[in-house]
C-alpha cells in the first residue's frame, strides 16, 4: 500500500492526456486551450518533482521551478495577445485567426 | 502509511476529476475555478512526497497569479458561449483516439520505469541523510550556486514577458488629455504671460 514512483507518473500521464484531449475538444475557445496547456505543464511538473524526490536529487525541483516560470510568462503573453485580438475582432474564435496566412 | 496512501488517492482523484471538468465545463469561468482546484490538489500531492517549496510556489504562482489572470480575462471579455461550444463533439473521435494512443504509450513507459522503482517507504530508509536538511534549504543551496545563471535567465524571461504584455495591451487613444510634466516645468514667464498696457476707457 506504499505510494511509489509509478503512482505519481500515472497521475501525471492522466493529466497530460486530459490536456491533449481538452485541446482537441475545445478547438474554438482559446482560453480553454491555454488552460489545457497549463494542465499539461502541471503534469510535467509532477513528473519532474516525482523523479526528483524518488531519486534523491534536488535538481528536478529546480527544473520544475523553471517550468513554472515559463508557464507564468506564457500565460501572461498568451492572454495579452488574446485581449488585443478580442479588441480588434470582437471574438476569440481560433478558426478566424488566419490573418497572417499568405 | 495507510493514511498517506489514502491522502494520495484523494488528492489524485480530485486533481484528475477537476482536470476533466476544466475540459468539459460549459462556462470558461467554471473551467478556471476547476483549474484552481486542480492546482491546489497538485500542491497537496507535492506536499505528500516532501516537496514543500514547490507546493507553496505552485499555490502562490499558479493559483495566486496565473489562475487569477485567467479569471480576469475570462470575465473581462464578452464571449459568446454558445458560439464557442459549436462543434464540441465533432473533434471528439480524433481527440479520443490520439489521447488513447498517447495514454497507452505513457502507461507503457510508466510500467517499465515503475517496475523497479523506489517507494516512499524505501526512500525514507536509505535517504535519511538526504532529508536531513529541509527542502527549501536544499533548493536554495543548489539554485543560488550551481544554477545561478539559470535563475537569472528565469528572471529575464519574466521581465520580457512583463514588457511584452504591457507593449501588447497598451493603446494610445485619441482625444485623451494627458499631463505633460516636462512641458509644464519648462514654461518660462515670457511664454506664459503677456503684460498688456490697457488704455484708459479703451478696453483690451
Amino acid at each position: 500500500m506504499t505510494i511509489g514512483l509509478g503512482h505519481y507518473l500515472t497521475v501525471a500521464a492522466v493529466l497530460f492526456t486530459m490536456g491533449i484531449l481538452g485541446i482537441f475538444l475545445n478547438r474554438k475557445n482559446v482560453i480553454v486551450i491555454l488552460m489545457c496547456v497549463e494542465l499539461m505543464l502541471l503534469a510535467v511538473n509532477i513528473n519532474l518533482v516525482a523523479f526528483s524526490v524518488f531519486q534523491g536529487n534536488i535538481v528536478g525541483q529546480i527544473f520544475a521551478m523553471l517550468v513554472l516560470t515559463v508557464a507564468a510568462a506564457e500565460a501572461a503573453i498568451g492572454l495579452a495577445i488574446l485581449v488585443v485580438y478580442f479588441r480588434n475582432r470582437g471574438t476569440i474564435e481560433v478558426e478566424d485567426i488566419n490573418a497572417m496566412k499568405g | 502509511m495507510i493514511l498517506q496512501a489514502l491522502a494520495f488517492y484523494v488528492f489524485a482523484a480530485i486533481t484528475v476529476a477537476s482536470a476533466a471538468m476544466v475540459v468539459v465545463s460549459r462556462n470558461p469561468v467554471y473551467s478556471v475555478l476547476f483549474l484552481i482546484l486542480a492546482f491546489f490538489n497538485a500542491a497537496g500531492l507535492f506536499l505528500l512526497i516532501g516537496a514543500e517549496f514547490i507546493a507553496m510556489i505552485l499555490v502562490i504562482v499558479y493559483v495566486g497569479a496565473v489562475a487569477v489572470l485567467f479569471l480576469f480575462v475570462v470575465m473581462m471579455l464578452d464571449i459568446n458561449l454558445t458560439q464557442l461550444r459549436e462543434g464540441f463533439l465533432d473533434y471528439f473521435p480524433v481527440g479520443a483516439l490520439i489521447g488513447a494512443v498517447l495514454f497507452a504509450e505513457l502507461l507503457l513507459g510508466v510500467g517499465i520505469i515503475g517496475a523497479g522503482s523506489a517507494t516512499i517507504a524505501g526512500l525514507n530508509e536509505h535517504g535519511a541523510q538526504v532529508t536531513a536538511i529541509d527542502n527549501t534549504r536544499a533548493i536554495g543551496r543548489v539554485l543560488y550556486t550551481q544554477y545561478f545563471y539559470l535563475f537569472q535567465v528565469a528572471g529575464l524571461v519574466l521581465l520580457v514577458a512583463m514588457i511584452g504584455a504591457i507593449v501588447l495591451t497598451l493603446r494610445s487613444r485619441p482625444g485623451v488629455r494627458r499631463q505633460k510634466a516636462g512641458e509644464q516645468i519648462n514654461r518660462t514667464k515670457e511664454q506664459s504671460i503677456t503684460v498688456v498696457k490697457v488704455p484708459t476707457r479703451g478696453g483690451v
